[in-house]
């Protein structure tokens, strides 16, 4: 076996992958969808959303940090996972304030979508109805923080693709809050409405202002297609 | 934009270099000058250290000890933890309010008072306790309040209050950490070996790490020292911030050199220059002390340049104060607060001693462990491994609070059953014990036979007794709560969980709960359990997870169901508002 490929089993399948990969990189590549809401392409993993949980070995543990190794044996798609993963997005659905209905983007949005593929129905979680402020001060953009899941991908982005540090984080635990870099709102940072930024956000939370349903409700990402099979309907060929 | 106090700022912070890194120590210092971090100063702090101003909030909005908002002129922060909460603590906080003709959260009119709770400091051996401008007060009772509000209006100084006492409490001596000793001895000892040697020793004696988790300490320092890298860091874990232990607290006051000598040891075996202890913010008082024991030992020739003459060794340590933040006990959230951060913990891999504090190799060693590491370069690693059991060797400092009649810290040898630990404090008719803090187990009675071990019953230190007359679950339910009030917010599980936990819990306390509720409440504990980001999340659904089963009677009293229904919402006192609004009062609606 060559030293640049480690093998390895997810729910039985075997996977080859390149050694400095994380296990849901080589899930990506072989076309085994793992669950993940904060975690993009392209962007430092974050670590918020813990959706991507998988079992190595019999412990849980993140696939979009954990680095793939010869010969573990990894579970994704058990019953177990499935509704532990669950239960995470119902967490999500009853700490912010989301209106599916009524939202710009139902259909593609990523907290949705993960609700329909896991199967979520009504929550039994005690709903938070927390306060939560808007942002609508930037000619361009708004900031609607009720639908915000704390992915962090807008910090990220910020930092590493715009290179310009607009977002972050404010507060502890159940008060944390995305930050904006100035005193008093958007408007006086740096952000323009074509920021990298500004495409991340998987919910509705960062929005362009005057820009509404471009997409009509039926042809949008997930209104056919459930999220992952993106991945899943990949061609293989490595 | 420039402010009225932009000089001020840039004097503090040009005293720290206008490193980034320092920013909790620049953070304190303003806070000591201004008395909170309002939004002009983010700005212009973060102006002056030429950074953006949202990494500046994110990190001062983390910590308790950083106010946003103006503050009185004395700041009076009154421990509610669990133990304080058993001693009379909602009664002495009763009082201030009272004294003050303020409600928690407030200040004062005059402006000389703020009135706050705070979690776990360190003295649930003399609870009820608080801290009054950093300053610890103890044995409170409700009766003290209004001549200490007397006292400091009139000018008296916190530290001359008759309550300002911080007893030791030092129980039992045991022949590890409180045993007499030569400062410098083990060192030389340390110096007369190579660091691989050094490292063996400690292998030969299978220390385990004391802050609960019991990783081998010899495997840490090894890993750490193979990795390739010309700098490596020592860190030592004094931020005790577990409710019910203050084990660090009397070993701070009584054996700092122990301390210090462990940390020095462990310098030389991983090949570290600079050794950094984060002290929890809490503890603030004991800082002027340990700097002179630092300055002392410096001056001995046991630190610094050159230690004990060897061209080939040198090591320094500073003390670093954290700002009221329990994740910053873990290891990983530690360091990133020491670089400045929000003590948000990483995952791993990497392991921090392979990327660490400056995502250089670090060990992060708690201050027993390190202490073991002193006397076992004293007395051999043989010595140490024939005291306790074959597992856990040596001794262990337990905190002992609550019902008992000698609360207090004791040094027993690992392996002790609960039985006995009850019977040396004076604990009778004991419902239950809580081994390990609100982060830890709760034990019933039918398990007191059990030992205080890494293979049986782990503890960082903490043992909390509840009698029999004590509400248990309400006491589990102010542990969740405390996790409510820790958790970092960085994931989904622990962030919003905790938060859940605690509300399903109030509603099966209250007498609104069905069994349905207790399954909803398994569930959301399990997911934290399984699901969260560093040993805080895992662990915070404890007090739940693990009073379930054990005390499930407790929880089937409060289900007051019947054929599967329960009651939770009266229409009629619902609609009578309505009703009355509408002039529409039918018979029988009262």
């Amino acid at each position: 076996m060559s030293m640049n490929v480690v093998t390895f089993t997810i729910d039985g399948v075997e996977v080859k992958s390149a050694p400095d990969k994380t296990i849901l990189q080589a899930a990506d590549d072989v076309g085994i969808y793992i669950p993940r809401l904060c975690y993009l392409k392209d962007l430092p993993p974050g670590g918020h959303c813990r959706v991507c949980t998988v079992k190595v070995n019999g412990r849980p543990v993140n696939a979009c940090t954990y680095p793939v190794a010869e010969g573990i044996v990894v579970e994704n798609n058990t019953e177990e996972l499935h509704s532990l993963r669950r239960n995470i997005i119902e967490m999500l659905f009853v700490e912010g304030n989301h209106f599916c209905p009524s939202c710009e983007v139902a259909g593609k949005c990523e907290l949705q979508a993960l609700a329909y593929r896991l199967a979520l129905l009504t929550p039994q979680m005690p709903y938070l109805y927390a306060q939560k402020e808007l942002d609508a001060t930037h000619p361009d953009v708004y900031l609607d923080r009720n639908r915000c899941v704390l992915c962090g991908r807008c910090v990220r982005a910020s930092i590493y693709l715009d290179k310009k540090n607009v977002f972050g984080f404010e507060n502890r635990g159940i008060s944390m809050r995305i930050s904006v870099n100035s005193n008093d709102g958007l408007k006086d940072t740096n952000l323009t409405k074509d920021d990298k930024s500004m495409s991340v956000c998987p919910t509705g939370c960062l929005v362009v202002k005057r820009q509404g349903f471009t997409i009509p409700v039926g042809k949008r990402p997930y209104d056919k297609k459930p999220i992952g099979s993106e991945i899943e309907t990949k061609t293989v060929n490595s | 934009m420039t402010h009225h106090y932009r000089e001020q700022i840039k004097n503090i912070a040009n005293k720290y270099g206008n490193d980034r890194g320092y920013l909790m120590n620049i953070a304190r210092d303003i806070v000591k000058e201004l008395g909170y971090i309002s939004e002009e100063v983010v700005a212009d702090l973060a102006d002056v250290l030429n950074i953006p101003m949202v990494q500046v909030r994110d990190m001062v909005s983390f910590y308790s000890f950083f106010p946003r908002k103006t503050l009185g002129k004395n700041v009076i922060r009154v421990c509610n933890a669990v133990i304080e909460r058993m001693k009379g603590a909602d009664e002495v906080s009763k009082a201030f309010e009272k004294a003050l003709g303020v409600s928690f959260g407030e200040t004062t009119k005059d402006n000389l008072f703020t009135l706050l709770h705070t979690s776990c400091i360190g003295l649930s051996d003399q609870a009820p306790g608080a801290l009054i401008n950093n300053v610890p007060l103890t044995n409170l009772k409700p009766t003290d309040i209004p001549q200490i509000i007397n006292d400091i209006k009139s000018g008296k100084n916190v530290s001359d209050l008759p309550q300002s006492r911080v007893l030791l409490n030092l129980k039992k001596e045991g022949e590890v950490i409180c045993a007499p000793m030569e400062s410098g001895k083990a060192i030389r000892n340390a110096l007369n070996m190579k660091p691989e040697e050094v490292i063996g020793e400690i292998n030969k004696s299978r220390l385990r790490g004391r802050g609960g988790a019991g990783f081998p300490t010899a495997m840490k320092w090894d890993f750490c020292r193979k990795q390739k890298s010309s700098v490596r860091y020592l860190i030592c874990n004094a931020d005790e911030g577990e409710p019910g232990t203050f084990k660090d607290r009397v070993i701070l006051t009584e054996y700092p050199d122990l301390v210090f000598e462990g940390m020095t040891i462990a310098g030389y075996a991983i090949g570290a220059k600079e050794g950094i202890m984060y002290l929890r913010g809490e503890y603030a008082y004991l800082l002027d002390n340990l700097e002179k024991v630092l300055a002392k030992r410096r001056h001995l020739g046991l630190l610094g340049e050159h230690i004990c003459g060897r061209e080939d060794f040198s090591f320094d340590i500073r003390i670093q104060l954290g700002a009221g933040a329990y994740v910053c006990g873990e290891e990983s959230a530690l360091i990133e607060s020491l670089e400045g951060k929000r003590g948000a913990p990483r995952d791993r891999p990497p392991f921090p001693v392979q990327k660490g504090y400056k995502n250089e190799p670090t060990s992060v060693n708690n201050v027993e462990t390190l202490c073991c590491a002193a006397r076992i370069l004293e007395k051999g690693g043989e010595w140490f491994s024939k005291i306790g059991t074959k597992d856990s060797t040596g001794t262990k400092m337990l905190s002992v609070s609550g019902d008992c009649e000698h609360p207090g810290v004791y040094e027993v040898e690992y392996g002790i059953t609960i039985e006995n630990l009850l019977e040396l404090v004076g604990a009778k008719n004991t419902q239950a014990v809580q081994v390990g803090g609100a982060s830890g187990k709760c034990v019933a009675p039918k398990d007191f036979g059990r030992r205080i071990s890494f293979e049986d019953l782990p503890t960082g230190g903490s043992i909390m007794i509840f009698s029999k007359n004590r509400d248990l679950l309400e006491y589990m339910y102010q542990f969740v709560e405390f996790f409510v009030e820790e958790s970092c917010g960085w994931c989904v599980p622990c962030r919003a969980g905790t938060t859940l936990l605690e509300k399903k819990l109030r509603q099966i306390l209250d007498g609104k709960g069905t069994a349905q509720s207790l399954a909803e409440l398994r569930r959301i504990a399990q997911t934290i359990k399984l699901m969260s980001r560093c040993g805080l999340g895992q662990t915070s659904a404890n007090p739940v997870l693990t009073t379930i089963y054990d005390f499930a009677d407790l929880y089937a009293e409060r289900i007051k169901e019947e054929d599967g229904k329960l009651m939770t919402f009266d229409l009629q006192k619902a609609m009578k508002v309505g009703i009355e609004a509408s002039g529409r009062i039918k018979e029988g609606v009262k």
